[in-house]
């Protein structure tokens, strides 16, 4: 922590949480996405349904997903710009269960065919998490650059991965591992120190055994290279 | 980041820093940037702040329709000489409101340390430099020693309303608003602690029970007290008036504080003002918004 975290963000109001992190959530998903995005189903759950309108929650959401930044003023006003930018959004509840009260569920849809499906939460003070990516958990914040690699459950995958990484010079700050099911489908999340190279990327996807690399850099979008899906 | 008053206010010893010089310090250490870099950052965060403070709207309301012009009607009284706390303490309580409805109507605030509190340390500071032109680097000084009060707070209680209630918020915002106009009244690391404790002490159990769950009521005006103690505990500790409980230990307490409150008065919007029958009724009409 440091001063900055106490003194800021400079956000839009009213909430850190239902405001800022709704934005914060969109951004996420977009650069997930890899592309602008076409088409958005969005779904509130818990304190973010009850409270979401008053907070602007759902103007936020829709305003992230154009990438705009938190402290960005058009985002009371992202509706209009979203119809602007030809980018069609449905909003709606939905109840996730036992989820973080400010989650929200996005189905979205790219310009060039690009699809995802994740949920997400604000846990406080303008901070998300991701929870769920295309069906599988997962918990990262999206606050370092983040390789997200859906890969065969067999041994030897990580290795792989993380050797790979290493002879760029990657240094891996956190890693997960989730699965479905014993030798079905597994999926490596990895946050860097650095920030992973468009290269490095195209080689992670061709290594045997693994079926979709999706990459969160920092920067706003590394254009047709972060979303590999193997043939 | 420091999780005491005693670490830095022994470090203030050692070097002979002032407490906001040992704050910056930390954050060269943990974001690895230089002090003109640390400084800069800082000030452009002041800045930040005197502009949403300028670009406020009066014709603006909230969603809900609870928030807006309140800032606007206070201004006026001020202008008329109708206030009992006079110009300078009505500029204070003015910019306080304001920026807590700017916050509420969608409008860009500098979060200080919560979204909901983003008026108290503003409204402190923009108007004492108004009113006794301080020099810009002053300033910036006295925001970071806000932070490191901040700072102090995360660590050692917290400054979310939902795990510590408006203590965390409106109660934090205004400790660090104590020290940091303390530091531009010439106190000394320890004269801050007691500024920052004093303010504390006056709202410790301070009840999150924002009403529909919106940072509106009783949130905006909360700024105001938050504001206003800010001051008065800046002036007690100047004047040489000590808490009587040690800075550190009264953090310890808004923590223990904050774990004894109920959850219906942690940001749930279920109890305190949220459920009064006027609340209830708010709620609903927003519900069928």
């Amino acid at each position: 922590m440091n001063s900055f975290d106490i003194i800021g963000p400079v956000m839009v109001g009213p909430s850190s949480s239902h405001t800022a992190g709704a934005v914060k959530i969109g951004n996420v998903a977009r650069r997930l996405l890899g592309e602008p995005v076409k088409r958005a189903e969005i779904f509130f759950h818990g304190s973010f349904l009850s409270t979401g309108k008053g907070h602007g929650t759902d103007r936020a959401l829709v305003a992230g997903l154009l990438g705009f930044g938190v402290d960005d003023p058009r985002i009371p006003d992202s509706f209009r710009f979203a119809d602007e930018a030809g980018m069609v959004y449905g909003l709606s509840g939905i109840d996730l269960g036992d989820a973080h009260p400010n989650s929200v569920k996005l189905i979205l849809g790219g310009r060039h065919g690009n699809t995802l499906r994740m949920t997400a939460a604000s846990v406080g003070g303008g901070s998300i998490l991701v929870t769920q990516i295309d069906g599988l958990n997962v918990s990262f914040s999206g606050d370092s650059p983040t390789l997200i690699i859906s890969n065969q459950d067999r041994p030897g995958r990580v290795t792989e991965v993380t050797s790979l990484l290493g002879r760029k010079n990657i240094n891996v700050a956190a890693m997960q591992l989730h699965r479905a099911e014993r030798g079905g489908t597994a999926v490596m999340v990895l946050e860097c120190d650095q920030e992973v190279p468009a290269e490095a990327i195209c080689s992670l996807s061709r290594l045997d055994g693994i079926l979709k690399v999706t990459y969160l850099g920092t920067s706003e979008v590394i254009p047709c290279i972060s979303h590999f899906r193997k043939s | 980041m420091y999780q005491s008053f005693q670490e830095i206010l022994s470090l203030e010893e050692k070097t002979g820093l002032a407490f906001w010089e040992i704050v910056r310090d930390a954050d060269c250490r943990e974001l690895e940037i230089s002090r003109e870099e640390a400084f800069r950052r800082m000030a452009g965060l002041y800045e930040a702040m005197r502009l949403a403070d300028a670009s406020y709207d009066p014709k603006l309301t909230s969603a809900s329709g609870l928030a807006g012009g309140d800032g606007e009607i206070l201004a006026q009284a001020r202008r008329e000489g109708r206030l009992l706390c006079g110009s300078f303490l009505g500029t204070v309580m003015e910019k306080a409101v304001k920026m807590g409805e700017s916050n509420a109507c969608m409008r860009r605030i500098v979060a200080a340390p919560t979204a909901g509190s983003c008026g108290v340390v503003p409204a402190v500071l923009l108007s004492l430099e108004q009113e006794k032109s301080f020099p810009r680097e002053e300033m910036t000084k006295a925001l970071y020693t806000a932070a490191g009060i901040g700072g102090i707070i995360a660590l050692r209680a917290s400054i979310s309303g939902a795990a510590g209630g408006c203590q965390a918020e409106i109660g934090a915002a205004s400790a660090m608003a104590a020290g940091s106009a303390a530091y531009l009244a010439g106190g000394s690391g320890e004269t801050i602690s007691h500024a920052a404790a004093l303010a504390m002490k006056n709202l410790l159990g301070l009840a999150c029970d924002p009403v529909a769950g919106l940072v509106e009521v009783p949130c905006v005006k909360r700024n105001v007290i938050g504001a206003v103690n800010a001051l008065t505990s800046a002036d007690l500790a100047c004047a040489g008036i000590r808490s009587k409980i040690p800075p550190d230990q009264v953090f310890d307490a808004m923590r223990s504080i904050g774990r004894m409150m109920p959850e219906e008065i942690r940001e749930t919007g279920k109890g305190g003002l949220a459920a009064t029958p006027a609340g209830v009724s708010c709620r609903e009409k927003i519900m069928n918004l």
